[in-house]
């Protein structure tokens, strides 16, 4: 087979995989699961044997045109170079192990092979946008995703929260997307072309395109809607109200990553705008600071990882903005490898602990004493995210750092001096915060050292009394008495027996059982199989080159020394700081544990995100006095738990004034346009009852108007005959 | 030529045979009157008798004789009688019955009134200087009537007996009492 | 002669049908009044005839056919009349009214008294409750009402 027919196989598998899956889901269940994971490895092998075949030389094009489509024509075009070729491996790799974990995620899921087909068809819409040579094919990948998100978020539709997190991703996503459209319009009118190849040969001719920065800023608004760019990044941490494997799917290679990908694949049409530079540099700084401090305030695993991805996207669009896609492109391969690894480590820890908040967490003693396959392989995938020299996140972010190093100092031609500056500096800073808030999520996520004594963790037991002394669990037996706390708990706690309580009424079906929580095999050999990259993905910094753009990603010596030193302050400091929580920590009992152990894992973890809120009365945060984030941040930490508001500035710039339109509208419907309505159907009705009343059945009447009429008539006529 | 009748035939002359014509037409028109105003039904068809009557002299003063005697035999012989019965049949009330008019009468009246005014003003302004001239050979003798008749109009003529072969079809079978409807009752 | 004398006496007596038509109560009266306003129109024939001195004496002609259509014509009127009479208890125009707008009818059958409900009742046939029909009709007036109830007793 040659090289495009394989390519294209690439994405038509896991699509076929997806409609077969949807097709027989209900009445083959023995099928779902091979039709969920096969098509999806077969497409990851398929892609590596494409990515060796190309390796890394010219580009290989090939394009198809079905059938003419006016005066801009599109094509079916296929467009593999380096960074298509490697991006597409990074997505089978993610998406197979997102795919092989789910299968232990979701066992006993009644929607798992509805579920799974989403999977495979956003995939196969990623692949595609990867593979596509043509704006418009890749458009379709693009939306395809964006629905796929709606599905795969709104999956536990059973709670309120996940109701709401897919319609924002949905809706958010949407509102980047129409500019993104138009842009996309303005960019093939200007270029006389749909394909990427031509689109790049306008850009890059003499005269270039006719209006660059107005379809560059046009674009940017799609990719910071797809991308979770500031400031239309607010869905994604919501999102994380989708199961875990989804979230790792989204965060790590498919639809985040997808902005990224467009804009390094047309970087040069960014690049003909100094402004849009300029814009893309300011927006990766803010992204960039403004994720990791929030990240710094979440209390939910998922949140803070959540705001972790919008940090480390942050540097990817920066390095976009310095005009290195090489770096941009290493980085989000190696942040795809090591944040599928963190979510699908948390999906592990979140099933295990029965909660999803970290100041539950840490307060459990032996976390990682039940799961170590978790633990250690978390533990690298943070350090890879604090950037710490030998794993795979150092390389690729100190070439991000190197490249605006560059442009900062001016070496980068066509490139603003401004946006070099101000994405070191702000990757700096971030480097600084990535670290803290990587440091924080290890050290409260069990880990040795200082242990809060037993008798200070306080768990409640979710389900009747009687459940909880006959089959004590472990943190039954770690908390002071079996069945709901007495009175010394602080008023969080209390709140969360009464949540624990409501979610074990709502959920009559849970599986009581006396074991500890397993986690099947499968999710934690999937974690082994991402290690790998996680850890190892910096020994191709030295390759790399060859199959991008032949710019060298070495890391150089100042950004290294500065950001390797930035990093190890803000760990060192987190650990100081948490030192001295902990202390005050013994003091304040809290935590609960809402989901009952040894029930399905995305059962228990659809509970703890339905109990967050009603336990620590916000989705996000937590009064926890043991989280250093707390003193780190001081009296910052409430309003960067909030994601600084962003969400209250967007329902006031949108959401109400939308809201208040339609009140408008259902007025103006209601007592204006439907007043005309009424009115009309009531004079018809009215005219009707006076006309229905001349027919009175009276023969002699009907005649006698009708000769009183027929005179009148004939003596107009014979006036009008006469002339009169 | 009208101009010329008008210089000769006065209007205000009137010849003896208008004269006759204008009486009888007076007469005709009262008795039609009381027809459609009278409260006694069984009157109303005896006063119908006289006004069809005085219209076959006003036919035989036209010079249409074989007219005037069909109009005897049909109208006044058959048609009439077969009225009479009609009312008989429908045990019409002997005597004076105070609902013979409907309630619409006064509209009735307003449009006929109308009517007319409409038609004898049209009339009136159409024929004033016209006249018949009936001097000549008389047009309506059974002679020329039967000549006509069966030399021009054969066709019509024949076809006219089918429709009163039908009409009289139709009104047997309309009066005839359906078994059916018997069995119901 | 003249020829406004006929003319006038032919529209004279035309409308005097007209007014017949429109205002009188009983079917039979009615066709009476249709007879005078054929024979207003076969004056008219017969006079424009005499004055056109026609060849085809087409006047004359057609006053005869239409003396004949008149008499096929009461023929058959006479005839719907008694069926109508037989069915309905009543040779009066104005109580056969099922062609009324069924509210309209309601409404306007209280200042109409009998003539609204008798014939309404009396139309819905013999599938209607027996109490409707006769109630109706002897509302109409005992002199109606008994020739109705013995019409129907000797149907």
């Amino acid at each position: 087979m040659t090289t495009t027919t394989l390519a294209t196989l690439v994405p038509l598998l896991p699509f076929l995989g997806a409609v077969a899956g949807l097709l027989t889901g209900r009445r083959a269940p023995g099928f779902v699961r091979p039709l969920a994971v096969l098509p999806t490895l077969a497409a990851a092998v398929l892609a590596v044997l494409v990515a060796l075949r190309q390796g890394g030389g010219d580009p290989v094009d090939a394009a198809t045109r079905l059938t003419p489509t006016g005066s801009v024509p599109i094509d079916l075009a296929l467009h593999l170079d380096g960074f298509a070729v490697l991006v597409a491996v990074l997505v089978g790799l993610v998406a197979t192990c997102v795919q092989l974990y789910s299968t232990g995620y979701l066992r006993d899921d009644p929607r798992y092979s509805s579920y799974a087909a989403f999977v495979s068809l956003f995939t196969a819409a990623m692949l595609l946008v990867v593979y596509s040579g043509d704006v418009m094919v890749l458009l379709v990948g693009w939306e395809v995703m964006g629905i796929c998100s709606y599905f795969l978020v709104g999956h536990y539709w059973e709670t309120e929260a996940a109701r709401s997190a897919s319609l924002k991703a949905f809706l958010v996503t949407k509102l980047g997307d129409v500019p993104f459209l138009i842009g996309i319009f303005a960019l093939a009118a200007d270029a006389g072309t749909f394909r990427i190849n031509g689109i790049l040969t306008a850009a890059n001719s003499g005269d270039g395109l006719d209006h660059p920065t107005l379809v560059a800023l046009l674009l940017l608004a799609g990719v910071a809607g797809k991308s979770a760019q500031f400031p239309l990044h607010t869905w994604l941490p919501d999102a994380m109200a989708g199961p875990t494997p989804v979230s790792a799917l989204i965060h790590a290679a498919t639809m985040v990553a997808a902005g990224v990908y467009f804009v390094a694949r047309l970087l040069p049409v960014f690049a003909a705008s100094a402004a849009a530079m300029v814009v893309l540099g300011l927006m990766a700084a803010a992204t960039m600071v403004g994720s990791a401090l929030a990240a710094l305030a979440q209390d939910d695993i998922k949140r803070v990882l959540a705001y972790s991805t919008i940090g480390q996207l942050g540097y990817m669009t920066g390095a976009l903005a310095v005009g290195e896609r090489g770096a941009a492109v290493f980085h989000l391969l190696t942040h795809g490898a090591f944040k599928a690894l963190l979510f699908l480590g948390a999906g592990v820890l979140i099933h295990v602990a029965g909660t999803n908040s970290l100041a539950a967490m840490s307060r459990m003693r032996d976390l990682r004493q039940r799961a170590p396959d978790a633990f250690w392989t978390m533990t690298v995938a943070l350090l890879a995210l604090a950037a710490v020299p030998p794993f795979s996140g150092f390389f690729s972010k100190e070439a991000i750092l190197g490249a605006a190093e560059h442009a900062a100092l001016g070496d980068a031609p066509g490139v603003p001096v401004l946006a070099g500056w101000t994405v070191l500096v702000s990757g700096l800073v971030t480097a600084l915060l990535t670290a803290a808030y990587a440091s924080r999520l290890w050290l409260l996520t069990g880990v040795p050292g200082a242990k809060p004594e037993s008798g200070a963790a306080a768990t409640a037991e979710p389900g009747p009394p009687s459940t909880a002394t006959a089959a004590p669990s472990p943190r039954a037996a770690s908390g002071a008495a079996p069945g709901p706390r007495p009175a010394a708990g602080p008023e969080p706690g209390a709140e969360a027996g009464a949540g624990a309580a409501g979610a074990g009424a709502a959920g009559p079906g849970v599986a009581v059982s006396g074991h500890p929580a397993r986690t099947p095999f499968v999710m934690n050999a999937v974690l082994w199989v991402l290690f790998l990259p996680a850890a190892g993905l910096g020994v191709t910094v030295g390759v790399l080159p060859g199959w991008f753009d032949g710019h060298s990603l070495a890391p150089t010596l100042t950004t290294s020394v500065l950001g390797t030193g930035l990093a190890l302050v803000g760990m060192i400091v987190t650990y100081a700081t948490w030192r001295l929580t902990t202390s005050l920590g013994r003091r304040a009992p809290m935590g609960a544990v809402a989901a009952h152990p040894g029930v399905d894992p995305a059962q228990s973890e659809a509970e703890a995100i339905a109990t967050h809120e009603p336990a620590y009365g916000d989705i996000a945060a937590a009064h926890d006095p043991a989280d250093p984030a707390r003193l780190l941040l001081g009296p910052m930490h409430r309003h960067a738990a909030a994601g600084f508001h962003l969400d209250a500035v967007w329902s006031a710039l949108f959401v109400r004034p939308v809201r208040a339109a339609a009140r408008m509208v259902r007025f103006l419907d209601r007592e204006v346009v439907d007043t005309y309505v009424d009115g009309a159907g009531g004079a018809a009705r009215l005219l009707g009852a006076a006309v229905r009343r001349a027919q009175t059945g009276n023969v002699q009447t009907y005649l006698g108007a009708l000769l009183a009429g027929s005179v009148v008539l004939a003596v107009a006529a014979v006036l009008v005959a006469a002339g009169a | 030529m009208s101009l010329l009748a008008a210089q000769t035939q006065g209007f205000l002359s009137p010849t003896g045979v208008e004269i006759a014509f204008l009486l009888v037409g007076i007469v005709t028109l009262g008795a039609a009157v009381v027809t459609v105003t009278t409260k006694q039904l069984v009157h109303a068809a005896l006063w119908l008798v006289v006004a069809l009557g005085g219209l076959a002299v006003e036919y035989l003063l036209l010079t249409a004789e074989f007219i005037a005697w069909v109009q005897v035999l049909i109208y006044v012989g058959s048609v009439i009688v077969l009225l009479l019965f009609g009312l008989m049949l429908t045990r019409a009330p002997i005597g004076r019955s105070p609902d013979a008019d409907s309630g619409n009468r006064w509209v009735a009246l307003g449009v006929a009134v109308a009517a007319a005014a409409a038609l004898v003003w049209v009339v009136v302004d159409a024929f004033r200087a016209t006249w018949i001239d009936l001097d000549g050979p008389a047009r309506g003798t059974t002679e020329v009537s039967g000549r006509m008749l069966f030399r021009h109009w054969v066709l019509p003529f024949e076809g006219l007996s089918v429709l009163l072969l039908a009409a009289l079809v139709g009104a047997i079978v309309l009066s005839r009492l359906r078994k059916d409807t018997e069995e119901k009752r | 002669m003249h020829l406004a004398y006929p003319a006038v006496l032919a529209a004279l007596l035309f409308c005097t049908g007209l007014y017949g038509v429109l205002a009188r109560r009983n079917a039979i009266l009615v066709l009476m009044s249709v007879e005078l306003m054929l024979n207003a129109v076969n004056l008219n024939l017969v006079a424009f005839d005499v004055w056109l001195r026609d060849a085809l004496h087409a006047g004359q002609a057609l006053t005869l056919f239409t003396i004949a259509i008149a008499a096929a014509e009461i023929g058959i009127g006479l005839a719907i009349v008694l069926l109508v009479y037989r069915n309905r208890g009543s040779s009066d125009i104005d109580r056969l009214r099922d062609l009324a707008e069924g509210d309209a009818q309601d409404a306007a059958a209280p200042p109409d008294g009998p003539g609204g409900t008798g014939p309404g009742g009396a139309g819905r046939g013999p599938g209607t409750p027996p109490g409707d029909g006769p109630d109706g009709t002897d509302n109409g007036g005992t002199d109606n009402g008994g020739t109705d109830n013995k019409a129907e007793a000797a149907a």
